[in-house]
């Protein structure tokens, strides 16, 4: 059996999770270190709730070891675990003021802390999450952001091993959302606790955690910091769900210390360099290639484009999306499709953008070329 | 404005109704309950307290009334809840339905026929009989306050059942989730948030049964025997029997008193007891 590092404050091991037929979670081995903010990412469904529900205590495993502070904790009811939630709709009690709400978890302990104590807390917790003097409001006077900081005092204030965030953001508009995102950030940092946070938006996992653990279908696919798996993605899938890609199908013609060369079922072939590829991969391996849209360099002119070991092919301007800090640009090579680019700024100055229907030169470097299975 | 010419032309039959059917008897009753007894039954108009002054005759199906349907309303209570919070957040959603349908399928039948099979129930040849083949011998239960008071938690039940069904099937679930996440046990987790957040259906539950129940008269005419009256049948045999209307009105009247100051009571408590803000609405 595994032993979970010292500094693991939830881990699991060989964790199933069976609903008859169904199942949630096959084979979760993960450790959660203390003091970090991990986020499960997938999409509905992929079994990352069910995940946070079984470290809550709501579910438990059909199998395999749920370890909590080195305690094994299958089987103990969700009010006796040292973790606390922050539901997706907030859960807040309806009958309860937000004084109450928030002093709800320090009531429900033997013994019960005196009632000063209780007030000095609570005034304490709001003060931490920007809502002071608010303690006499009634829950439905406040607004959606303002009751998701009451739900966030409420868990804090009981000061949890674990805060678990289940999809917190989903119900703020954009603007909010990436406010709260990095309140949430600021928090975490300022009280220490362990956030684990579950979401299906890529953009929010990416921004606000230490490591990011991408679940499909009940697995854990893979666990990393935001920019390995950005940078790195163990398949076609990650490098597809986070951010955006350019894939083109082929097989691996010959492998060396240095590169791969692949021939892509469009016929074109591709040199690779091995040195940023997860795998290893023989002759005859099927694979996939993925670049970056803002790897795609953009050119009028051949001789602009710097490098000779890039890839250079001609294009037509499809489509252009101006976003402001950046130009999305849909492109067309005959060969290889539609080719998705991203060209910053400052790319523009002095040259005017490209026009829609306008012929141009993309290339990208071999570094860029990232070699991925299938799946 | 003419939209709002079409509504009181929308709420004129909804008005005329309330005022020839309730507003209008309503004032001949008080009317009534100050005049006399014609020589051979009816009215006779005058203006006089004497009707009133002679309500402690009456005392006895008063104190009945008063003790039985606060005491029934509970009992309904105390049974419905348990069954409410079984079908709302316990029973299988496939035979859910099924349990609801059995709750509604007695209404199919009149309450007198129903009553009237209690009757044989409790009566000799009924439960009493079945506990002396047990071998406990001598129980009475037919024309006692009990089966009265078993007649009225047959009869009231169903209308205490589905206001706290109603209450508690909407109780959303998560919050119970977000308790027991705060350290609270099962039980504390009911005492704290699911009791408080269905106390709306428990208030609706019991004032509809309570106001009801203390103008019935059929369960006691027919399971009390003639000896566990209600003001209900005070009034029928006033008005019908010794034709004394003026002293019918008076007791009629009492009893709307009665009613308006219990209700009124009962409703101050109810909203101080608790925040939530639905109940204004519900009450």
């Amino acid at each position: 059996m595994r032993v979970s590092s010292k500094d693991s404050v939830v881990s699991f091991q060989n964790v199933w999770k069976r609903y008859g037929e169904v199942i949630a979670a096959s084979n979760l081995n993960l450790d959660v270190q203390s003091g970090e903010f991990l986020s499960f990412l997938g999409p509905s469904g992929c079994g990352k709730t069910t995940t946070l529900r079984m470290i809550a205590g709501f579910d438990q495993p059909s199998e395999g070891d749920v370890i909590l502070k080195g305690k094994r904790v299958n089987g103990v009811p969700a009010f006796k675990r040292p973790v606390n939630m922050v539901f997706q709709h907030y859960a807040l009690f309806p009958h309860l003021n937000v004084a109450d709400n928030v002093a709800y978890g320090l009531k429900q302990r033997s013994p019960r802390p005196p009632s000063k104590e209780i007030e000095s807390r609570v005034s304490e917790s709001l003060e931490l999450v920007q809502l002071a003097g608010y303690q006499n409001r009634r829950i439905w006077e406040m607004s959606g952001g303002q009751q998701q900081r009451v739900a966030l005092a409420r868990a804090l204030i009981n000061k949890p091993e674990v805060l678990l965030l289940d999809e917190p953001l989903a119900a703020l508009d954009r603007k909010l959302r990436r406010e709260m995102q990095i309140e949430l950030q600021n928090l975490q940092r300022n009280v220490g606790i362990t956030f684990i946070l579950v979401t299906h938006d890529q953009e929010e996992a990416l921004s606000m955690s230490d490591r990011v653990c991408i679940m499909r279908e009940g697995e854990i696919i893979q666990v990393g910091s935001p920019r390995e798996l950005y940078d790195n993605p163990l398949n076609r899938y990650i490098a597809d769900f986070i951010g955006k890609s350019n894939f083109f199908d082929g097989v691996v013609q010959k492998s060396s210390a240095n590169d791969l060369e692949i021939r892509l079922n469009n016929g074109a072939q591709i040199v690779a360099a091995n040195s940023r590829q997860h795998n290893t991969y023989a002759s005859a391996a099927p694979v996939t290639i993925s670049i970056r849209p803002e790897q795609l360099m953009l050119s009028r002119r051949v001789s602009q484009l710097p490098d000779e070991k890039a890839i250079v092919i001609n294009a037509a301007v499809r489509n252009r999306i101006f976003l402001g800090e950046h130009t999305e640009y849909l492109l067309y090579n005959e060969q290889f499709g539609e080719f998705l680019a991203l060209s910053p700024r400052q790319n523009e100055i002095g040259e005017p953008p490209f026009e829609v229907n306008e012929d141009i030169h993309i290339s990208w470097n071999q570094e860029a070329t990232l070699v991925l299975n299938h799946d | 404005m003419k939209s709002s010419l079409v509504h009181r032309l929308l709420l004129l039959p909804a008005t005329m109704w309330l005022l020839v059917m309730l507003v209008l008897p309503l004032l001949v009753v008080i009317i009534f309950s100050f005049g006399d007894r014609g020589p051979a039954g009816g009215y006779v108009p005058g203006f006089s307290l004497d009707q009133y002054a002679n309500l402690p005759a009456r005392f006895t199906a008063f104190k009945n009334t008063m003790i039985l349907a606060p005491a029934g309303t509970l009992a309904a209570l105390l049974i419905a809840y348990p069954l409410a919070y079984y079908l709302a957040v316990k029973a299988n959603p496939n035979i859910k339905t099924v349990l609801l349908v059995m709750i509604i399928v007695p209404f199919w039948t009149s309450i007198l026929i129903r009553t009237y099979a209690w009757i044989y129930i409790l009566g000799g040849q009924g439960i009493p009989k079945m506990l002396e083949f047990f071998g406990v011998e001598g129980v009475r239960l037919i024309n006692t306050p009990y089966s009265v008071l078993i007649g009225i938690i047959y009869g009231y039940l169903p209308l205490m059942v589905f206001p706290i069904y109603v209450s508690l099937e909407k109780l959303d679930k998560r919050l119970l989730e977000a308790s027991q996440d705060l350290g609270a046990s099962p039980i504390r987790t009911f005492r704290n948030v699911t009791l408080p957040l269905s106390i709306p259906g428990i208030a609706t539950g019991c004032m509809l049964v309570f106001i009801l129940l203390m103008g019935e008269f059929l369960i006691p005419a027919l399971l009390g025997g003639g000896k566990v009256f209600f003001i209900g049948n005070a009034l029928v045999d006033l008005f019908l029997q010794s034709r004394n209307w003026a002293y019918g009105s008076a007791v009629a009247t009492t009893l709307v008193i009665v009613m308006l100051l219990t209700v009124s009571i009962y409703m101050k408590l109810m909203m101080r007891g608790s925040n939530i803000r639905e109940e204004v609405s519900l009450l």
